[in-house]
């Protein structure tokens, strides 16, 4: 439950109408307890004596009851309405801004779909306590005590049989809350496991197609489904003992009351018109009796909510260094020592990059080359700091970048990702993402470099919505606009991860004789798996066992390198072996 | 939610129409109900049982008040002579009315839960197969997050419904029903002063529902669109964060934010409109009665007890009308998604099974033969992509078929694979039609291994195990083996016990692409289509898948389709297609000696390895 003060300080704005909404409750549900008192003055008073004369005040008193309690609802509503939704608003906001500043290491570790959670549901539970749970928890409890107040006021006997189930009735709660909760979580959990056959189910028909297995999908689906189902009935189960025991017992109780109160005014120790007001009473203090059960509930699942957001809001931010630090003379791009091991790599595994020197001089374009999984990606991921070196340094014209502001560095260096994505916006503003202030012709110019001519046959041409909002694009077509994305800056420094894999021979060529007029003058690594994007570079490096084992032209390296030579050509390792 | 990773990376999807219908498939008229109808029918006899549960429980229930006046008006007068017999009655009778309440609201539950669960089982399963019945086409056109959607956000609304709303409905029916009827039956003037409150209340709830449902379709769409961006960035947070996108990404999803602020509040604020209409003509009507009945008890018309009884109900009557709104809404959500479930329901695979379907004649060897008979392919909206065409792939050959971008090889490829069926024409398996095959003899007789490399949770030997659940562990490491997947495997935390999902990220996309050529291999088809499928890889992992074909393909038919050639050699007849024609066919060798498209192609590659 503490988690739940730490919502204060976004609830801190709103804290006058939560008050307020509070107290509009408060005093319209004390309002309801007020009409059977009048309603007993009416009945014992000019009903009873037969005189209508008294009847009006009385009436009128009980219509100021209900408007106001109608009012008061109102209000209670009305005035939080706005200021909460902004809470709810805010904090979510907090968070996108958070989870968009947080490491890449963060999101591999955080699976998008449970981010997601935390920004809607969990956000919709905090909001909804704060307008409901917190409010009625306070009001019910004053409600229920005065109402058990007035009780006794009105029989003290009447009231004590009134109260006589409250302690089985308390004793049944927390049991339920126990064996209740453990089974929600349950059915969350399988509710999660099913969804995610769901998701792979889709995600992966063509390979279910293709091997006719969709069959033993749809068990695993049924399987998992019938296991949800159980636990939901169990859930029910549970829910109508609860139910059972919390209007049973008070009923009950009821029952009682009825056959004291009527001996009692047999015996002409309490009026007629008193045993109604109690009985109404006793009417009216089941909603919050009933209330406080689910209230307490909801308290506890609000609380897991909070939980679940303050776990991302308290992970840290990278800090980042002031601007302005004076280059040396080094140019060009240097790693040095650098070593990087994913934190959730294997204990006793060799590190993935152990001790990377490689120097890429000013405007030379550089190839890297290695085995699948030798760590290219990771080597290039690290140089916009994607991800940190866990060792050893890496220099931009002789600028360690961790002394540069990260929106700086990330401006210094443009990227194209092996796998390309579009965000949800026109091809213009996807391509000018590289760099905001590029003029018309130079996103013209990056659209040919890029061969991505099909831009102009798209129906509203550089316009069109590209992304999960709008038109789907091929891979290749990504790609394209992707690699526009990255050139379109005239970046510095330009790192191109397998930039062509998706073109076909032919497009292939054309975006090779493009881009090497842009590459000529900058300063760009480019990871390659095959000979023709080797190509493109000046010099090529091989990664091989997290270092650089040689670094050359592309013909030396053929020359001198049996790895590369194996790795280019496909030619056993043995006959470069054995020609040394 | 769908990623972007998930998305076939082949570029011959540049043939397909753009995926330019953003709403949802058309729904016909009625199916929503009729689909609710559907589910519900088989729970017939379970249903009406709950009802009568709901029904004798409210009876009991709602008598209590009429034995409170009993005991008033009766019991108290018989005690005063000494007649304890009509209050132990009524106690006693109000006790059983308890204790018969409770049991009975226990017994709905849990009946109403077996229906609802049993409900969404049905649905749950009919999405989910349905879904995946649904042909190829469909799927390239309906993103997977909106399948997703449906299979649970949209079911989980409907659940919302049926486990509180529709029991709510019931319960507040019910008590309306009851306490009306007892209002007339007790004194008919207080009864008919009591419902004429209907009207307004019925114009109360018709004007929230009217302005709800306004408010209801804002936010939803504005909700759609913040979860959108919000996925979008996570799962593009290496490019949102390589291009500086956050502060403008913090602004854009500022203002989807503020819009869904507005709209929240708004839907509070109609809710606080209606609870202040509601109550307060409640609370007036309840005022007028008491006035009206103390004038009749005044007359002597009424006795004092029935009017506490009177009031005691009339109380109660007003009782559920917040509850009302609150199924008014849920009910709102709840027809949307049945609309829009209903919608993919409708939708009929373009693919059928036949209902028929028809043998296959044994096979003689490893291989079956493939003849495309005039086959065409072309879109509804008259878009030719394949003219008419004749081609036969012998028992045992390997054919390679080479061309640019949009020439058609991929969609020859779904031909075969019947992912799509031929507009005009026929293919035909060792001489049956596949479209009058069975689903299970097609696919174990034909596989295509796409450029797509999708891994499902669980460990590396299960995916790989997809091509053949029953599989032996040998069996899996041979095939990871023959295709040069078993070092990298091997070299894992877990080997092959490791889970992808876990470390899924980091298994490379070339790697992912051997995990599918080992389940292609241990599938063992007569037929196997390679589309793009070495395109990840680098040199040597082609080559040594390409080793490992040669002895894999030996017997069977094969189609290889591919950007690079060097997948071309081990072909032993090459097709070079071109605007979704044939315009070369010869063996590799015949081919590069000529003078032909595929020659110049060929040379510009061998030129580009050295």
């Amino acid at each position: 439950m503490r988690s739940l003060l730490r919502l204060w300080p976004y609830a801190r704005e709103a804290r006058w109408r939560i008050l307020g909404s509070m107290t509009a409750a408060g005093i319209a549900s004390l309002s309801v307890l007020a009409v059977p008192v009048v309603l007993r003055r009416i009945v014992d008073g000019p009903v009873a004596h037969r005189d209508l004369s008294g009847l009006w005040p009385l009436a009128g008193a009980l219509l100021l009851l209900g408007v106001a309690e109608a009012v008061l609802f109102g209000v209670r509503r009305v005035i939080v309405a706005r200021p909460l939704a902004r809470v709810e608003t805010r904090l979510r906001g907090e968070l996108f801004a958070k989870l968009q500043r947080l490491p890449i290491s963060f999101h591999d570790r955080w699976p998008s779909g449970q981010l997601l959670s935390r920004a809607t549901s969990d956000l919709f539970v905090l909001r909804l306590f704060l307008a409901f749970p917190l409010v009625f928890l306070v009001v019910n409890s004053t409600v229920f005590l005065t109402g058990t107040a007035l009780m006794f006021v009105l029989d003290w006997r009447l009231a004590l049989i009134t109260l006589l189930p409250a302690i089985p009735l308390m004793f049944f709660t927390r049991r339920f809350e126990a064996g209740y909760s453990a089974a929600s979580r349950l059915a969350q959990d399988q509710n999660g496991d099913l969804a995610t056959v769901v998701e792979e189910s889709v995600l992966g028909i063509r390979i279910l197609k293709a091997f006719g297995r969709h069959r033993t999908m749809a068990e695993e689906f049924r399987d998992r489904s019938a296991a949800l189902r159980e636990t939901e009935l169990r859930k029910a189960g549970l829910l109508g003992d609860l139910w059972a025991v919390i209007v049973g017992l008070p009923e009950l109780a009821l029952g009682g009351v009825l056959a004291a109160g009527a001996v009692l005014v047999a015996h002409d120790q309490l009026s007629v018109g008193t045993l109604v007001a109690f009985l109404s009473t006793a009417m009216a203090l089941r909603w919050p009796v009933e209330s406080i059960g689910w209230l307490l509930g909801f308290a506890a699942e609000a609380a897991s909510a909070a939980n679940r957001y303050f776990e991302v809001m308290d992970e840290p931010e990278p800090v980042d260094p002031p601007s302005g630090r004076a280059p040396s003379a080094d140019l060009g791009i240097r790693f040095t020592g650098v070593r990087f091991r994913y934190p959730d790599a294997p204990e006793g595994s060799p590190d993935l990059l152990a001790g990377v020197d490689l120097h890429v001089r000013p405007g030379e374009t550089l190839a890297l080359v290695g085995a699948t999984g030798s760590g290219k990606t990771t080597l290039t991921a690290l140089l916009p700091r994607l991800y940190e070196p866990t060792a050893g340094s890496i220099t931009l014209d002789g600028t360690d970048i961790r002394d540069v502001p990260r929106a700086e560095l990330r401006r210094q260096v443009a990227v194209a990702f092996e796998d390309p994505t579009l965000f949800s916006a026109t091809v213009a503003e996807n391509v000018l993402m590289g760099a905001p202030d590029a003029t018309p012709e130079q996103v013209a110019a990056a659209l040919a470099t890029a061969q991505a001519g099909f831009v102009d046959k798209l129906p509203a041409g550089l316009d069109t919505e590209v992304g999960e909002q709008g038109l789907s694009l091929s891979g290749g077509q990504r790609q394209r606009l992707a690699l526009a994305r990255a050139v379109v800056g005239e970046p510095r420094f330009l790192v191109l991860d397998d930039p062509l894999s998706a073109l076909d021979v032919h497009t292939e060529a054309l975006v090779e004789r493009a881009l090497r007029e842009v590459l000529s003058g900058t300063t760009a690594l480019v990871v390659a798996h095959r000979p023709s994007t080797v190509l493109l570079a000046d010099r090529v490096a091989l990664l091989a066992d997290g270092r650089i084992a040689a670094v050359g032209t592309h013909q030396e390296l053929l020359r001198s390198c049996p790895a590369y030579r194996a790795l280019m050509s496909g030619e056993p390792e043995l006959e470069g072996a054995l020609a040394r | 939610m769908t990623t972007a990773v998930a998305e076939p990376v082949t570029e011959e999807d540049d043939l397909l129409p753009p995926a330019a219908d953003n709403q949802d498939i058309p729904v016909p008229p009625g199916a929503p109900r009729a689909l609710l109808g559907s589910l519900l029918a088989p729970h017939r006899r379970r249903i009406a049982v709950a009802v009568l549960a709901v029904l004798l429980q409210q009876a009991a229930l709602q008598t209590g008040p009429l034995l409170v006046a009993y005991a008033i008006d009766r019991g108290v007068p018989a005690l005063r002579g000494h007649d304890w017999g009509p209050l132990v009655a009524v106690t006693a009778a109000y006790l059983g009315c308890a204790l018969a309440a409770t049991l009975l609201q226990r017994a709905f539950i849990r009946l109403a839960a077996r229906i609802n669960q049993d409900v969404l089982l049905e649905l749950r399963g009919r999405i989910f197969r349905h879904a995946q019945r649904l042909s190829l086409d469909f799927h390239e056109r309906y993103t997977s997050g909106r399948i997703i959607s449906r299979a649970t956000g949209d079911v989980d609304t409907l659940r919302e419904l049926l486990s509180e709303g529709l029991q709510e409905l019931l319960m507040v029916c019910l008590s309306v029903g009851y306490i009306t009827v007892v209002l007339v039956v007790v004194d008919w003037r207080l009864g008919l002063a009591a419902l004429a409150s209907f009207l307004p209340m019925y114009l109360v709830i018709r004007s929230f529902r009217r302005r709800s449902q306004q408010v209801y379709r804002r936010s939803r769409t504005v909700s759609a669109g913040l979860i959108v961006r919000f996925t979008e960035t996570m799962n593009g947070i290496r490019p949102v964060q390589a291009f500086r996108r956050e502060a403008a990404n913090d602004e854009a999803f500022g203002a989807v934010n503020r819009q869904s602020a507005t709209a929240t509040a708004d839907g509070l604020l109609e809710m606080a409109r209606y609870v202040f209409l509601s109550r307060l003509t409640a609370n007036a009507w309840i005022t007028g009665v008491v006035v009206l009945g103390a004038f009749l008890v005044t007359d002597g018309s009424l006795e004092l007890g029935v009017l506490t009884a009177f009031v005691l109900y009339l109380r109660r009557l007003y009782d559920p009308i917040d509850q009302l709104a609150m199924f008014l809404n849920s009910y709102q959500s709840a027809a949307a998604a049945l609309e829009k479930i209903s919608g993919l329901l409708a939708h009929e695979p373009s693919v059928p099974e036949p209902a028929e379907p028809a043998e296959l004649p044994a096979a003689a060897g490893k291989g079956r033969e493939v003849v495309f008979r005039a086959a065409a392919f072309g879109y509804a909206d008259g878009e030719q992509v394949l003219p008419p065409f004749d081609l036969r792939l012998p028992a045992g050959r390997t054919t390679a078929v080479v061309g640019a971008t949009g020439a058609g090889k991929s969609t020859l490829a779904k031909l075969l694979a019947r992912f799509y069926d031929p507009t005009a024409g026929s293919v035909t398996l060792d001489g049956v039609d596949l479209r009058e095959l069975s689903t299970a003899d097609l696919r174990a007789n034909v596989v295509m291994v796409t450029q797509e490399s999708f891994l499902f949770s669980g460990t590396v030997a299960e995916n790989i195990a997809v091509g053949k659940p029953d599989a032996t562990r040998a069996e899996i490491e041979a095939a990871a083996r023959a295709i040069g997947a078993h070092a990298f495997i091997a070299a894992l935390p877990d080997g092959y016990d490791t889970d992808v999902r876990k470390r899924g990220g980091r298994i490379s996309a070339g790697q992912r692409q051997l995990v599918a050529f080992a389940r292609a291999l241990l599938a063992d088809p007569a037929v196997l289509i390679l589309d793009e499928a070495t395109s990840s890889l680098d040199v040597p992992g082609e080559q040594a898948v390409q080793h490992a074909m040669r002895t894999v393909l030996a017997g069977r038919t094969a189609v290889i389709i591919a950007h690079r050639l060097s997948t071309v050699e081990i072909a032993d007849r090459v097709l070079v297609m071109d605007r979704g024609r044939v315009v070369e066919d010869g063996t590799p060798a015949a081919l590069i000696a000529g003078e032909g498209r595929f020659a110049t192609l060929h040379r510009t590659w061998k030129d580009s390895l050295v």
